[in-house]
This record gives C-alpha cells, sequence and structure tokens, in this order.
C-alpha cells in the first residue's frame, strides 16, 4: 500500500505560491463584468453635480426617446420599491440619528455623485449617454464640507433630523472617580495634540460591478457583485427589497480588491435586483473610476484631539480624547462604527492605569459617505497616540524609542487587561521594537543624523518609530453585541472528504485578494495529511456556503480559518471511530499522523486516510449508529479579538528647499502569531504599509468649498506606483495567540496601521531642528515645504519680538 | 471615460493625412500615439468628429544625423527617443528627458511630434527642446516650412501649426560637448511635472527650459541672459521665473512654483557646469 508521507509540519509556516494566481495572471479568472449574460440590459445612474440641492423636478421622457433605451426612472418613480431604507447595521447609540437613505435620492441631492434618477438600455454605451436626456431641475443649496461648520447647524443637509449631529459615544473608564482629571493635573508631563485624518478613497484596482439575473419563474434572484460581503448583503437585500431569503442567492465572483470598501450594501445593488425583478430580465452595472470615487465610500475623514499625561518618569497615566467624525452624506452599512473601532486602541501599546476618556461625535457633511476603509478606526486610533508618544518624548526630552520602551506592556503581563477593559492576549512589544531597531540600525541613524542635520542643512535626515496594536479578529459576537452591532461576528466552515480522499472546504469567509484558498488549503493539508494541491476551497456563493460572515477587519484566519482546523479536528474524530472498527483496535489506541491512523506501538496496523474515506462513502462497514460520509461542519466564535502587534522604523531625507521626502528605509517587524504562508504574510504587510504611505504622503480626498470633489480620475487622486514606494525591510517576531488552537492572528491591516505614524513621526523628526513640530497628512511637498516656512516664520518672530 | 461618438480614418502617408483633415475640416484630429488625445476624449473635453489616424506612417519614424543637427521623425516613439545611440551621443538631454515621459507603457506608445504638436505645458518634451532651439518641421498642402521652436508654443495647446498642417520632423543642434541636465520635481514617477527644468551649457551659451511654468513651454530667457554677463549660477537661477506665468493646482500654488522653479534652475546649472 502506499503511504501519504506526512506532510504534517512541513506545510504550515512555509512559503507557498498562491493556487490563485495562474488565473488571475493569464486572465482567466471571471470577475464580475467578464460574466456573459445573454439579454442583460444597463443600467447607467444619473449623478448629482451638486453636493446639496432641492430636486425640483426629473423628467425622463427625452431619455425615453433615445435607442436603446428601455426604461428610465427618477427616485420618486422607484420609490414604491423599497421594502425598507439602505441599510445601516451599527446604531451605535439609542439616539443616534440616521436619515432615510434610499438608492436614488427623492427631495434633495446630499452629495456630488448622489443617485437621482436611472436608466435601463440594452447597452452600457446607449444607457450612459441617455443619462444627458434626463432633465433634473435642481435648487442648488449651501454645501457643508467642514465638520465644525456641519456641527454648527449653519445648514441643516437633513430637515428630518433638525442637526448634523448624528450621535455622540462615549467611553469613560476609571479605576476611581476623577482619576483622569487627577492624573492630569498631578502629570509631570501633558500633551495635547490635534490631528486630521484626511478623507481617503479606498480605490479597489477593480471598481464595483453588479449583474442580478432573475429565475424566469418563482421569483427566485441571482445577485452577482464585487463584493467582500456576500452574506451580509443577501440578508440586507432581502430586507431591503422584501425578497422572501430563501430565494435570494448572492455570487461574489473573483473581486479585484475591496480594502472595505466593498464591505457595504449600495444603492447599484439595490438598483440592479430591484430592476431586474420588475423588468424580469437580467440587469447589470459596471463603475467607471469617476463614479468609483464618488459613489464608493471615502475611509478616514477624523479631527481627533488627543491628550496624554506622564509622571516624571515618562509613564504614561491618563489618555483623554475627543474626536470629530465625518459620517458623509449618510450613514452607509456600518459607517458610525468606524470611530468606535478606534476607541480601544487610544492607550496604544502601554501600560496605562484605568485613567482613559473617550467621545467621539460624529457630524453629517455633504460630501461621500464614509465607512471602513483598510484599519477602519485603528489607524487612526494608533495614529493619534503615536504622534503624542513622540510629542511627549520631544518634551520630556528623550528618544522616542526610549519612551516607548518605559511604557510598553511586558512580556510577562500577558494577557492583559486594559484600560478599556479588553483582554490583549499575547504580545512581546520590547522583541519587536529591538528587532525593529536592529534591523533600521537605529543607534547608526542617529549618530548619522546628529552630524547630518547642522544648521543649514538642507537634507536633513529624519527617523521615525511607531509601535502598534491591531485589534483584529471581529469579533466575538457578545462583544459586538455590547457595542450595538446588529450582528455576531462567528465564522462557519464545513469539511467534507470525498471518496476518493480529496477534500472540499465550504467557508464563509468571501476572499477579494487574500489567498484564502491557498491558506484554507494548507491548513487542511496540516491537519489532514494530505497535499494542499487535493483541497479545494469553496466560497463566495450562498448557495455553495449558505452559512457565514464575509472578510473585514482580519478576520479570516483568527475567525475563518480556525473554524476550518476545528471541523478537520471533527472530521479526524470520525475517521478514527471507522479507522478503529476496521482495525478492531480500541479508538484511543489510534493515533493519527500524516494521514494515516495507526495502533499505538503497532504501526504495521494502520489505515490511511484514503481507505478511510471509501469505508465512510460504501457504508458497507461501518460501526453502528454512525452515519456515513466524512463530513462535518463547524461554527466558531471567537472568545477574544486577537491583538497582531509590530514596531515599524521609517527613515526619511527632507530636502528643505523643496519640501520633497525621500523615505530611504522602511522596516517593518509585525508578530502576527504563527504565520500559515510568510508569502502571504509579506504580501499583506507589503501592501498594508503602501496603503498608509499612501495616507502619509500622497493620498488625499479634496474638495472645494461648494462640495465639488477635485480628486476624481487617477491623474489626481495620487495613488502611488511601485516606483515610489520604498524598499522595505520585513522581520517578524512569532507570539502565538493563546486564544485559538492554531495560535494564528489577522494580519491584513497591521502595514496601514503601522505606516502612516512612522512615517509622519520621521519627517517631524527631520524637521525638529527647525522648529516643526508636526505636518499634516499627506505630507506633499508643497504642504511641507509650506510647513517649514511657518515654522521659521514663527520662530523668527519670536526672535525679533525677543 | 467613454468619449463621444467619432469617426476614424488611418493615413497611410503624411500626404493622405494633410489630404484628410482638409477634406474633414476643422473638428478632424490627427492621433499619432494617442497619449494625449485619448484621455481628453474619454472625459469629454475634446470631441472631435474624425480621427486621422498617422500611427501607421513608419517613415516618419528616424532619428538620422544630419549634419549640424538631429533629425527626429514625429512619429518617433519616445522609448527610441530615450534609448537613441545618435542622441546619446549629440543630444543626450533629449534622451534622458524622454526616458522621464509617463511609464515604460506611455514611452513605447506615445510620440514626439505628437507631444510638441499637442504642446502641454506640463509635458517634457515641448520645453526640453525648446531650451535645446529645436526647429519643427510642418508639412502642409503646399509644402514644409520650419518653424523655430521658440515661435510655436502660442498659448494653451495652441500652437503656430495650421490645423491642416502635420508636425513631420524635429531638429535638434548637436551638443556634444555641452554640460546639461534635467529636472522633474513631481510626487509620482508617473506623473506630469510640477516644475522640471531642461538646461544646457557650453561655451558661455545655455539654454533653460521650464515645464509647467506656465500656459506654454517657457524659455528662461533671463536666466541665460544673466549667465553671459557674468552673474553667478546662484544669481541667475532666481530670475528663473522671469519668463513664467504659473498656475494653481492641487500639487503647488504660484509662488511655490515660482521657488521650485529657482532652486530646480539653480541645481540645473550646477549639474550643466560640473
Amino acid at each position: 500500500m502506499t503511504m501519504t508521507e506526512p506532510a504534517a509540519s512541513t506545510v504550515l509556516g512555509k512559503r507557498r505560491l498562491r493556487k490563485e494566481d495562474p488565473a488571475l495572471l493569464t486572465g482567466e479568472a471571471k470577475f464580475t463584468s467578464d460574466l456573459n449574460i445573454p439579454g442583460a440590459l444597463h443600467l447607467a445612474v444619473l449623478r448629482s453635480p451638486y453636493a446639496h440641492a432641492r430636486i425640483r423636478s426629473v423628467d425622463v421622457s427625452a431619455a425615453l426617446q433615445l435607442p436603446g433605451v428601455v426604461a428610465a426612472y427618477s427616485g420618486a418613480d422607484l420609490a414604491p420599491l423599497w421594502a425598507g431604507p439602505m441599510p445601516c447595521a451599527w446604531p451605535v447609540t439609542a439616539d443616534m440619528k440616521n436619515p432615510t437613505h434610499h438608492p436614488l435620492a427623492v427631495s434633495k441631492a446630499a452629495y456630488v455623485g448622489d443617485g437621482v434618477a436611472c436608466v435601463l438600455a440594452t447597452s452600457d454605451a446607449a444607457a450612459r449617454d441617455a443619462l444627458e436626456a434626463i432633465e433634473v431641475d435642481y435648487e442648488p443649496l449651501p454645501a457643508v464640507v467642514d465638520l465644525e461648520d456641519a456641527l454648527s447647524d449653519r445648514v441643516v443637509i437633513h430637515d428630518e433630523l433638525g442637526t448634523n449631529r448624528s450621535y455622540t459615544w462615549e467611553l469613560k473608564c476609571e479605576g476611581a472617580d476623577g482619576q483622569v482629571e487627577r492624573a492630569f493635573a498631578d502629570a509631570a508631563y501633558t500633551v495635547s495634540e490635534h490631528y486630521v485624518h484626511q478623507r481617503l478613497i479606498p480605490m479597489a484596482m477593480e471598481p464595483r460591478a453588479v449583474a442580478a439575473v432573475p429565475q424566469p419563474f418563482g421569483g427566485d434572484i441571482t445577485l452577482y457583485s464585487s463584493t467582500q460581503v456576500p452574506h451580509i448583503l443577501k440578508v440586507m437585500t432581502a430586507l431591503t427589497l422584501g425578497i422572501p431569503e430563501h430565494q435570494m442567492r448572492v455570487v461574489a465572483p473573483a473581486v479585484g480588491g475591496g480594502f472595505g470598501a466593498k464591505l457595504n450594501v449600495y444603492a447599484e445593488e439595490l438598483l440592479c435586483t430591484a430592476l431586474a425583478r420588475k423588468h424580469k430580465v437580467p440587469v447589470r452595472w459596471t463603475e467607471e473610476r469617476t463614479e468609483n470615487t464618488q459613489a464608493t465610500i471615502h475611509g478616514r475623514a477624523q479631527r481627533q484631539h488627543i491628550e496624554l499625561a506622564a509622571d516624571a518618569d515618562g509613564k504614561l497615566t491618563a489618555v483623554r480624547v475627543r474626536l470629530l467624525a465625518d459620517m458623509g452624506a449618510y450613514l452607509q452599512l456600518v459607517t458610525p462604527g468606524i470611530p468606535l473601532l478606534g476607541a480601544f486602541l487610544y492607550g496604544g501599546v502601554y501600560d496605562l492605569p484605568v485613567a482613559y476618556d473617550f467621545s467621539c461625535t460624529s457630524v453629517f457633511t455633504t460630501l461621500t459617505p464614509t465607512d471602513a476603509y483598510r484599519g477602519a478606526g485603528r489607524p487612526e486610533a494608533t495614529y493619534a497616540i503615536e504622534r503624542a508618544m513622540d510629542a511627549l518624548a520631544d518634551q520630556i526630552g528623550i528618544d522616542p524609542l526610549e519612551l516607548r520602551r518605559r511604557n510598553f506592556i511586558k512580556k510577562d503581563q500577558f494577557p492583559y487587561t486594559a484600560m478599556t477593559g479588553l483582554v490583549y492576549d499575547s504580545g512581546d512589544h520590547d522583541a519587536a521594537a529591538t528587532m525593529a531597531a536592529e534591523l533600521a540600525d537605529y543607534d547608526g541613524l542617529r549618530a548619522r543624523q546628529a552630524t547630518q542635520n547642522v544648521d543649514g542643512a538642507t537634507k536633513r535626515l529624519g527617523i521615525g518609530v511607531c509601535s502598534y496594536f491591531e485589534m483584529c479578529g471581529l469579533a466575538p459576537s457578545r462583544v459586538l453585541a455590547s457595542l450595538n452591532y446588529s450582528a455576531g461576528g462567528w465564522e462557519a466552515a464545513t469539511v467534507r472528504v470525498l471518496p476518493t480522499n480529496k477534500i472540499q472546504v465550504v467557508t464563509g469567509t468571501a476572499p477579494h485578494g487574500q489567498g484564502h484558498e491557498t491558506a484554507w488549503s494548507m491548513i487542511v493539508a496540516e491537519k489532514m495529511g494530505v497535499d494542499p494541491d487535493d483541497v479545494d476551497v469553496l466560497h463566495s456563493d450562498t448557495a455553495i456556503a449558505p452559512l457565514g460572515l464575509d472578510t473585514y477587519g482580519s478576520r479570516s484566519l483568527p475567525v475563518g480559518g480556525v473554524a476550518i482546523a476545528m471541523a478537520c479536528d471533527k472530521v479526524i474524530d470520525k475517521a478514527k471511530k471507522i479507522a478503529a472498527h476496521q482495525l478492531e483496535a480500541n479508538e484511543d489506541d489510534l493515533e493519527f499522523a500524516g494521514g494515516t491512523f495507526s495502533v499505538k506501538g503497532t504501526p504495521d496496523r494502520s489505515m490511511p486516510l484514503a481507505a478511510v474515506a471509501f469505508e465512510a462513502f460504501t457504508a458497507h462497514n461501518l460501526p453502528d449508529g454512525l452515519e456515513p460520509n466524512l463530513e462535518a461542519q463547524v461554527t466558531y466564535d471567537p472568545p477574544n479579538f486577537s491583538w497582531p502587534f509590530g514596531t515599524h522604523i521609517c527613515v526619511v531625507e527632507v530636502d528643505t528647499e523643496t519640501g520633497d521626502v525621500d523615505v530611504l528605509k522602511y522596516v517593518a517587524v509585525d508578530d502576527c502569531g504563527n504565520q500559515v504562508n510568510p508569502l502571504i504574510v509579506e504580501g499583506q504587510v507589503h501592501g498594508g504599509v503602501i496603503q498608509g504611505l499612501a495616507q502619509a504622503l500622497f493620498e488625499e480626498a479634496v474638495f472645494d468649498e461648494d462640495g465639488n470633489p477635485k480628486t476624481s480620475t487617477l491623474a489626481e487622486y495620487l495613488v502611488p506606483a511601485a516606483s515610489d514606494v520604498p524598499p522595505i525591510t520585513l522581520g517578524h517576531t512569532i507570539t502565538p495567540s493563546p486564544t485559538n488552537p492554531l495560535g494564528v492572528k489577522g494580519i491584513g491591516e497591521a502595514g496601514t496601521i503601522g505606516a502612516a505614524p512612522a512615517v509622519i513621526n520621521a519627517i517631524v523628526d527631520a524637521l525638529s531642528g527647525l522648529g516643526v513640530t508636526d505636518v499634516p497628512m499627506p505630507a506633499s511637498p508643497h504642504t511641507v515645504w509650506k510647513t517649514i516656512h511657518a515654522a521659521q516664520s514663527a520662530s523668527s518672530a519670536q526672535g525679533v519680538s525677543k | 471615460m467613454i468619449p463621444a461618438a467619432f469617426d476614424y480614418v488611418r493615413a497611410g502617408s503624411a500626404e493622405e493625412a494633410i489630404s484628410l483633415i482638409g477634406e474633414y475640416g476643422e473638428d478632424a484630429k490627427f492621433i499619432a500615439g494617442g497619449h494625449s488625445l485619448l484621455p481628453l476624449m474619454k472625459l469629454r473635453l475634446a470631441q472631435p468628429t474624425v480621427l486621422v489616424d498617422i500611427g501607421r506612417i513608419s517613415d516618419l519614424s528616424y532619428i538620422r544625423d544630419a549634419g549640424d543637427h538631429i533629425a527626429i521623425g514625429a512619429m518617433t516613439r519616445h522609448m527610441d527617443v530615450e534609448t537613441s545611440p545618435v542622441l546619446a551621443e549629440h543630444a543626450p538631454l533629449l534622451a534622458h528627458a524622454a526616458s522621464h515621459v509617463g511609464d515604460p507603457q506611455v514611452r513605447h506608445r506615445g510620440t514626439i511630434g505628437g507631444s510638441i504638436a499637442h504642446s502641454d505645458s506640463a509635458s517634457d518634451l515641448p520645453a526640453t527642446t525648446l531650451a535645446m532651439g529645436a526647429t519643427y518641421v510642418a508639412q502642409g498642402p503646399g509644402g514644409t516650412r520650419e518653424i523655430a521652436a521658440a515661435d510655436f508654443f502660442q498659448g494653451f495647446l495652441q500652437t503656430a501649426l495650421a490645423p491642416d498642417e502635420l508636425l513631420t520632423e524635429i531638429r535638434v543642434p548637436k551638443m556634444g560637448g555641452a554640460g546639461w541636465s534635467f529636472q522633474k520635481f513631481n510626487r509620482r514617477a508617473q506623473d506630469w511635472a510640477i516644475v522640471g527644468v531642461a538646461a544646457w551649457r557650453r561655451n558661455g551659451e545655455s539654454g533653460v527650459g521650464l515645464v509647467n511654468m506656465g500656459s506654454t513651454p517657457i524659455l528662461a530667457t533671463s536666466v541665460s541672459a544673466a549667465l553671459s554677463s557674468g552673474a553667478s549660477i546662484a544669481e541667475a537661477a532666481e530670475l528663473a521665473a522671469a519668463e513664467a506665468d504659473p498656475q494653481n493646482d492641487l500639487n503647488a500654488s504660484p509662488e511655490y512654483r515660482v521657488h521650485l522653479a529657482k532652486v530646480l534652475v539653480r541645481r540645473a546649472l550646477e549639474q550643466a557646469s560640473a
């Protein structure tokens, strides 16, 4: 007989090329727009050119006369199709204000890009050309683009709310009453810092695309969408359109990136589905890039005020945070919850007494709605604490890395109950910081800096440090309940051994670039002793994988991957019963290794999993009472978040004559616990770091005072390319998570969380000798140049006044 | 992102192209590599009714030593300019500037003639050839004529070319022995320059062209005049923006552009003098 060579222990933790890539690289993979759907009508959406305008009337009659046009509708025309408003699943407070939001606006457009009418035509070109024939009579109203202005209610955007304030959410944690106030009163050092997180456009390589295909009889409908959340989308579409859920199927074909922006329920998904049902033909829509910059959610958009109190040794004693967050024009699926995801991380990686005072007020503006964007609240929080730590180090006059070391939660303090009550599972910040400092040659850089940054130097060296925690693996359902989130945080998996010992995995995760097919195959291969290529991963189709909560928040591995490992264990348990029966041995005397059951101490009495699988299939000779087939399903609700961490160090040279920032070196040391596939981990860190660096240096969604977007193409919205980013030096420490059997943590957002503060800290460090204490993001050459000039004018004015 | 409807005709020769453009009139446009025109059409900022494609006129693609100058066919791709041994020897400034245009895909499709005829002041090659004292050859129904680069750029996307004239050749003087520098300041490698400077110096002569410092490519004549009359590089660079009229955009205010021009001209002249 052939023995399956034990693949175990040689699979997990080894670099392995992704099985997804050949199809993606050769163009064989089918994205939503690639689907050949005979007879489909094309949807085009007419979008408001005004940030804020009353819609007096909409006349579609001229559009209806154009060739190829089948139908055209105003928002009022379609109002009867909606069983409910567009969903917001996160009512963060009982009194949160949430304006009614429908796929097409009826009485008022609230941002440039807000849909006001639509056309169905036999081709995309005909549909888009027909938009120009629709007459909309707008009454332009003043735009609200500034958060303070929004808060003032000078112009109220949603009449029925009477205010632009959506909610104020507070989290005060004190060991004793008044502890925060006392800590600030007694502090040897305090800092009070204001930071702005500019609006960002997530900009997945594949814009959104939708195709809704109705069955001719019976009312079933399949919605294909470039989404991260087929399961959530199914439930929400059924609710919003009044479709019986069992008649609704959602499929996410190949999806070209999401970064949180496809964690949503969008107007076009509802329009295509509703109109496909109404017209009884397939309806499809593919987003243009300019539409993508206006009609797909934006990220960040927060103003922060953070205050730190510290004792004479620089040990932190309290943190106070006030946020003002921009919701945009409406609340999308999880818009209001994004700032709250950061609320638990403003203490950073530091050992703090229970002295924390957090409050977030969120307002509506006449801009594109915001929502989850890679990191979602956690990059913002990490930026604030890590920039403020540098400000504190500057005030105390000690090295910023030394200040961090004094405050780190120590390795032996884990599991560590944080001031917010959450428990950090494991960590070793000193080790990560030490590795990062060695990889960067931190001491050598400081020495070089001392000789380089002399008076008059125009090329100034800066070193920026960021130590971070990523609260990921969303999430324990009970914790989500305490935050008023409307769903749970579990994940489902089925593992099925086919008669020929090939294995099917059904996962509720919805990969869109993460490589789950490869990673999940590796987990199964390790567990079951098979080759990863003999494992097939089925996903992203609610007819095949009916249970799941999808992919976001770095949850897929620590929740979904763990569910798969647990399902493998259940399958092995069942297989062991069959093997014991066949081998006439006691179940407890069997061991399973390398894909084979054998009797302990008598290795020639053995039975490979392949033979067990076939026995389970034929069911000719199973133990009494045991069901045929080898299959197990697990739904796993994690007991805790997982807490990846690390230290990033960025080294820049700033040209003070031009303001140009040259990133000389970037070191990222990330600890995501046990790694399944280090190649995928590296890819996630690379992409994450570059997106964080893009926020620090390049990207910003810019609007004029009338709310008109100024960055609607990739010529203006500066997504960096490979030629614009530095080489990245990676290091990893491995501190397994004790809360799940794989010892894994997420890694999808870590790079984004670490990068922006490291880069800005480096720039400020380079310019500190010139009186610069902060540089706003993005630190474009123009902005850096202006900042240097402002600091120099201030210091020379001070000189004069003396 | 979908252009307005248009008709398309392909010309087999320069003569045919000129004849076709005459036939279709003012709403017709030549298209070469398409890397300037097509983006404008997709944004519907340009809506020509007919495109006359000159992309297959292979006898307009060449780089020749013509004695006192190098002759470059208008349809020569940026990549061929960048890698030409003839230009490397006699006009390395132009070859180097071409290596900064867009990204490799753009450089394999875009043409030097298309870039100059489109005359975007933010493009690298109009200002570079202007600094070099190039001559452009235009062919029309009545024959060919030479236009000095200094007379060619007349306003925002406006040139001395008549509607029925086709730019066929770029003639750049041989610059062997000259010191030179091309400074392109931008945020991403693929972008247009926020400010760019093409400069050369030889035996007391100099030329300085500015990219994106006005509605046309700018010849910084004050800088050259100052150098001729004995000014130091630092003094001359202070005059960098004397002929410029820079605009405001997301990347830079006019004041910042003027400042950048001074810094970059100084650096360019230092490099060209090294």
